[in-house]
């Protein structure tokens, strides 16, 4: 016959409470492991969570522009006579083909039709020398539409002073790279002279961008793509890059590679150009589930050793349980809910603590040249990692205690009422 | 018929093969206060034991309340113990953590066939009827061996059971608590006709039940 939930309850919660300093130790054990599982997952994935910002979300899912190569066919090739030679062609140069994309317009507006497709941002760069006196700084100004790229790229973070929106098109506007203002020793809304080519431009100065790569914001600066595209003296539908996003990151290999076919560009997926980047993340995350699971293991043991300890001191209870009609299972049950009572009291704890500990991280000031925008430790506080530790106290702990609570159920109690 | 048993055999395989009881043919009647009276191992307590359906390896057949139980499995056992027996031991083996009154009442809370309040209140009444009412909140481990000892007869009483058995619950008494302990005995079976089977090395106490059964070398003499 089943006992009564409540009644092994107390049985257990008795037994737990008159050993209270071992009770203590194990459910501590537990409390550490779940509390570092929380502390460490926290801050490893807030940390991820960042560099994915730094790096991931500031990549086009699909990059399209024309690359600087050989011709794949030499003009000799087409010549009948030479049809069934081997020929020779040595000092090859790269082709004069420009980098403009061809029929850009039509593409974008047949890319921005594609399902798969959330965001189509066209780009021109443009080659410029920023002038101050007789300084001269080689740099890049992109032409972007700015609305786009702070809508999709989140562009609007790494632009530590002024507002994006000041960057219209058709105005002299210029959102600069913090490191060339820096060196120029400019302040916002100035003006900077660019050169590109022959003719000289006054810009003012709106923004200034700092992506937290010292290299690229002592070159590059953004303005809108009419205006980069009158700096560089070029049409306006001049585009040497196409940037994608997509709905679904994973279909960037398959699109890109279309694309690829399709048009004869060269595109390149976002998990080519960040490979060494995902492996990264991913063997830390691997770290930081190794450690915890092993964490959680040892409070296992732990938690095993002293239920094992309890249960040979509680030898004669258990006897007396089992004369007075207790079964086996019942006698199983109780040892089992004593373990899992200390899981579940360790892994609220736990939860606390991590919860605690997190928060005094999050808190903690934290600020790095890389990463302008951050001025605390980043800490995720998914609710998951909450659940997953509380469910794993509870399972570990009922497995440490299943094997002790077996021994309990198997134990005779004739012998130990006649071993006396 | 309270109990019954037909040709009883146990034998213990370790350390060597030895036959610790040998065709064991007894009954008890309703309202019978038998002691089994014996040397040091001449196999009472191992009868005992399978008489109280916690030993189940031996052979031969055994009736509890006109029922035969040999063959049922332990979770059954347990019922039935819990249900028809009441034990007696001669240490005095509470719970010492809980109050005498959470030992009295664990039996019949595992029984379940009354709510809480109701078993504590016959939790109270049995420790009334052993003289210990004013005991009933203090932990077990504080009280004397005598008074433990009622404890347990009380703990015993709590499910109303057909049968007391007791492995030597005087062995560990001084003679005026185990006068005591007859005494309250005696009084169960003749105010309540409760059936009563008692282990003892103490031939005073043998020799004021009803029937003695002598036992030698795993048989029963008389």
């Amino acid at each position: 016959m089943k006992i009564d939930f409540l009644f092994t309850f107390r049985i257990s919660r008795i037994h737990l409470t008159s050993r209270l300093k071992q009770t203590i130790v194990a459910a501590l054990g537990v409390t550490f492991g779940i509390g570092t599982y929380i502390i460490l997952m926290s801050f490893m994935t807030g940390l991820n969570g960042i560099l994915d910002d730094l790096i991931l979300n500031r990549t086009p899912h699909v990059h399209l522009f024309n690359e600087t190569k050989q011709s794949q066919y030499q003009p000799i090739v087409l010549h009948k006579d030479f049809q069934y030679k081997i020929n020779f062609v040595s000092s090859v140069k790269p082709s004069d083909a420009p980098i403009k994309i061809k029929n850009a317009i039509p593409m974008i507006q047949m890319l921005e039709q594609d399902d798969n497709v959330k965001a189509v941002t066209p780009q021109y760069t443009a080659k410029v020398f920023y002038l101050a006196g007789s300084t001269q700084l080689n740099g890049l100004i992109k032409g972007v539409d700015i609305n786009k790229e702070v809508k999709h790229y989140n562009l609007n973070s790494y632009i530590s002073q002024g507002d994006y929106r000041d960057l219209k098109p058709g105005t002299n506007t210029i959102i600069l790279g913090k490191g060339i203002a820096k060196k120029l020793s400019l302040e916002l809304y100035d003006k900077i002279t660019v050169n590109a080519g022959n003719n000289n431009i006054a810009l003012k100065i709106v923004g200034f961008y700092e992506s937290g790569m010292s290299d690229v914001d002592n070159v590059q600066s953004y303005a809108s793509i009419e205006t980069a595209q009158r700096i560089g003296g070029v049409t306006n539908n001049y585009i040497t890059d196409i940037n994608i996003k997509l709905y679904k990151k994973e279909l960037a290999p398959y699109m890109a590679d279309r694309l690829e076919k399709q048009f004869s560009i060269s595109a390149v997926d976002i998990n080519e150009a960040n490979a060494q980047f995902d492996t990264g993340t991913g063997i830390r995350n691997l770290i930081s589930y190794a450690v915890s699971i092993t964490l959680l293991i040892v409070a296992g043991f732990g938690i095993y050793n002293i239920l094992n300890m309890f249960i040979y001191e509680k030898m004669d209870d258990i006897a007396i349980l089992k004369a007075t009609g207790f079964s086996g299972k019942d006698v199983q049950r109780i040892f089992i809910l004593q373990a899992m009572l200390i899981g579940l009291v360790g892994g609220i704890l736990g939860l606390i603590l991590g919860y605690g500990v997190s928060y005094l991280i999050s808190i903690s000031p934290f600020e790095t040249e890389a990463m302008p925008n951050l001025k605390t430790f980043p800490v995720n506080f998914n609710p998951m990692f909450y659940v997953g530790g509380m469910a794993f106290a509870l399972v570990s702990t009922f497995f440490a205690g299943y094997l002790p609570a077996r021994k309990a159920k198997n134990i005779d109690p004739v012998e130990i009422i006649r071993g006396k | 018929m309270i109990l019954e048993t037909k040709n009883i055999n146990k034998y213990f395989r370790k350390p060597v093969k030895f036959h610790a009881l040998k065709d064991i043919n007894i009954s008890i009647e309703k309202g019978e206060f038998v002691s089994v009276m014996g040397k040091s191992g001449c196999g009472k307590s191992t009868l005992l034991y399978i008489l109280s359906t916690m030993d189940t390896d031996y052979d031969g057949e055994l009736f509890l309340d006109n029922q035969l139980i040999t063959d049922k499995t332990n979770e059954e056992l347990a019922k039935l113990r819990n249900e028809l027996i009441g034990f007696v031991f001669q240490f005095h083996y509470l719970l010492p953590e809980f109050t005498v009154l959470d030992n009295v009442m664990l039996p019949a809370e595992k029984l379940g066939k009354k709510s809480k309040e109701e078993i504590r209140i016959d939790g109270m009444e049995k420790l009334r009827l052993l003289g210990i009412e004013n005991q009933a909140h203090k932990k077990a481990n504080l009280l004397s061996g005598g008074q433990k000892q009622r404890v347990s007869i009380a703990r015993a009483l709590i499910n109303n059971p057909k049968i007391i058995m007791g492995d030597e619950p005087t062995g560990n008494l001084d003679s005026k608590n185990a006068d005591n302990v007859f005494d309250i005995f005696k009084e169960l079976n003749t105010s309540q006709d409760l059936s009563l089977l008692i282990v003892t090395h103490d031939s005073d106490f043998a020799e004021k039940t009803d029937r003695t059964i002598t036992m030698e070398d795993g048989r029963i003499l008389s």
